[in-house]
């Protein structure tokens, strides 16, 4: 019997930023992502993180290889996708709760639905309080937080995430993580999260994919182990600290070349 | 009283202390009748000119033409700003032309803009245009420059048609620089079709102004300069009232 087919995938991907001098970013890689699998992607600053999603988003074109989702070719963002991406993007216009009403408002969906799910998400992302509020009253986390709600209120199967914590503290950061671990049992969505943080990437994932400098590519997949009820007390196991050390000992030479030391 | 209205307090205050400064000039002769009436006989004079409806056939010609001069460089502005910035090479050549329009006495072509149009409210109103399209498209222009590129794609990402994703993000987005436009070009064709009522026109509130001035009337000519004044004060009150209101949402009070 085969194995059971990705649930997105990455062929062969590379991708270069043409422009008088062309910036070679990403890749060649592969990359499968199974169905309802939390995957992170670590990796030293510039390695190509966000064009990696970008590409496994549809957002921007590989410069060669292909890309699938659920079994369909990628070209233009798919249905059943949702990003948060790395920069703030709440529309500084709308209050919070019509910031997260506004994918569901544009696919039509009918006002009582909105209403509930708005709710619910403005409340699980901790921002019941400031459902009337404008992003500019806002601290850049909670802006992020935004953002985070407006994707998932769409009940995306593959959710990208491009550094969603940045701007929280430590505290705030392990809670929002085991949040988004709780969604990702709930709904058995699809995750993959960039990160900087070392022990996020451990704690909350089911796989770690270790980027190279740039051109960035997989130099290490490290499966975690973990089951699928952990949450963010898994940090004083015994195993997380040999798990991040795992991580480190695959990053530093490259951080170091991405910095100019290597 | 919050810090706004305290200041509100204090510009209006202001006001009135110049207006009574003035007043006690005039009336103690420091300054000559001659030189200046007493701001309160301007009002009195502006009054009975409203009154008995002599400079009512100035104001619907001079509204007329602003209004008109306005809302097509409001429109033109608009789209010739989205159109050039959506063609990067056009912007390149016109570039130099939109920095170095403002140093361009436009006047100077009013002689041919009369040949073209004949002596009729046309003329002015091209100039009212000539004067505004072009700071509504820098305005539009900087709007659509400083649209952040995360939210095209955010529009992107929840699969937006290209009509909805300038519907809903591109043109709230670039809001509040869009109205600073349309504040300017009102502005613009303000001074524009005064300015050319003043120099060559057999009506509207520029031209009174200049007639009452050669024919030394005094009185009706601060009258109507009084009327200018206040109409341009209080149309720019109401797009500025507008504007903050705009700008209140998206920036910490
Ligand atoms: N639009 C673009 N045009 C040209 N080069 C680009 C563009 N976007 C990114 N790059 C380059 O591609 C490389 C990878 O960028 P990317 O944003 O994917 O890195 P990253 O891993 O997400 O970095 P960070 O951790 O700092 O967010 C960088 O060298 C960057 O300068
Ligand atoms: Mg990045």
């Amino acid at each position: 019997m085969s194995a059971p087919a990705p649930h997105a995938s990455l062929r062969g991907v590379t991708r270069i930023y043409p422009g008088k001098s062309p910036v070679h970013a990403l890749g060649p890689l592969d990359l499968d992502l199974q169905r309802g699998e939390f995957f992170s992607v670590v990796g030293p600053s510039g390695c190509g993180k966000s064009t990696l999603l970008d590409v496994l988003a549809g957002l921007n074109p590989p410069s060669a290889g292909t890309v699938s989702f659920e079994g369909k070719p990628v070209t233009s963002v798919p249905d059943g996708v949702g990003v948060v991406f790395q920069e703030d993007a709440s529309f500084p216009w709308l209050t919070v709760a019509d910031n997260v009403a506004f994918g569901l408002r544009r696919a039509g969906v009918d006002a009582a639905e909105i209403a509930r799910r708005v709710d619910y998400a403005v409340g699980f992302m901790g921002l019941a309080a400031f459902a009337g509020a404008y992003p500019a009253q806002l601290s850049g986390g909670m802006r992020q937080r935004v953002c985070i709600a407006r994707t998932l209120v769409m009940q995306p199967r593959l959710i990208l995430l491009d550094e969603p914590f940045g701007a929280l503290d430590q505290q705030t950061r392990l809670l929002m993580g085991d949040e988004l671990l709780r969604l990702w049992r709930e709904t058995g969505a699809t995750v993959l999260l960039i990160t900087h943080a070392l022990d996020e990437a451990a704690m909350l994932s089911d796989r770690v994919g270790v980027m190279s400098a740039r051109p960035g590519c997989f130099i290490d997949l490290v499966d975690t182990g973990w089951d699928r009820d952990r949450d963010s007390r898994i940090v004083s196991d015994p195993s997380f600290g040999a798990l991040t050390g795992r991580l480190w000992g695959s990053l530093r030479q490259e951080s170091m070349r991405a910095i100019g030391r290597g | 009283m919050t810090r706004s209205t305290a200041l509100a307090w204090a510009r209006a205050t202001v006001v009135v202390a110049i207006v009574a400064l003035l007043e006690i000039l005039c009336r103690t002769g420091i300054i000559k009748p001659l030189t200046l009436v007493p701001p309160s006989q301007m009002f009195a004079d502006l009054y009975h000119l409203l009154v008995a409806g002599e400079i009512t056939d100035d104001i619907i010609q001079t509204f007329l033409e602003v209004g008109t001069a306005f809302a097509i460089s409001g429109v033109a502005g608009f789209a010739l700003g989205a159109l050039v910035h959506a063609l990067p090479r056009l912007r390149q050549a016109l570039d130099p032309l939109l920095a170095a329009w403002y140093a361009i006495p436009l006047f100077v072509f009013y002689p041919l803009l009369v040949a073209l149009f004949g002596l009729t409210i046309l003329p002015l109103i091209a100039i009212g245009v000539g004067f505004a399209t072009p700071a509504m498209m820098i305005a539009t222009l900087t709007g659509l420059d400083r649209v952040p590129p995360v939210l095209r794609r955010v529009a992107r990402m929840h699969r937006l048609s290209p009509l909805t994703t300038i519907w809903r993000v591109i043109l709230p987005s670039a809001a509040p620089y869009l109205f600073g436009g349309l504040k300017l070009s009102f502005a613009y064709a303000f001074i524009g079709v005064i300015a050319g009522e003043f120099i060559l026109s057999g009506g509207g509130l520029g031209y009174g102004i200049a007639y009452a001035y050669e024919s030394f009337e005094n009185h009706k000519m601060y009258a109507l300069m009084l009327f200018v004044l206040l109409l341009a004060v209080g149309v720019n009150a109401v797009l500025q009232g507008l504007e903050s209101h705009i700008a209140r949402k998206r920036s910490r009070q």
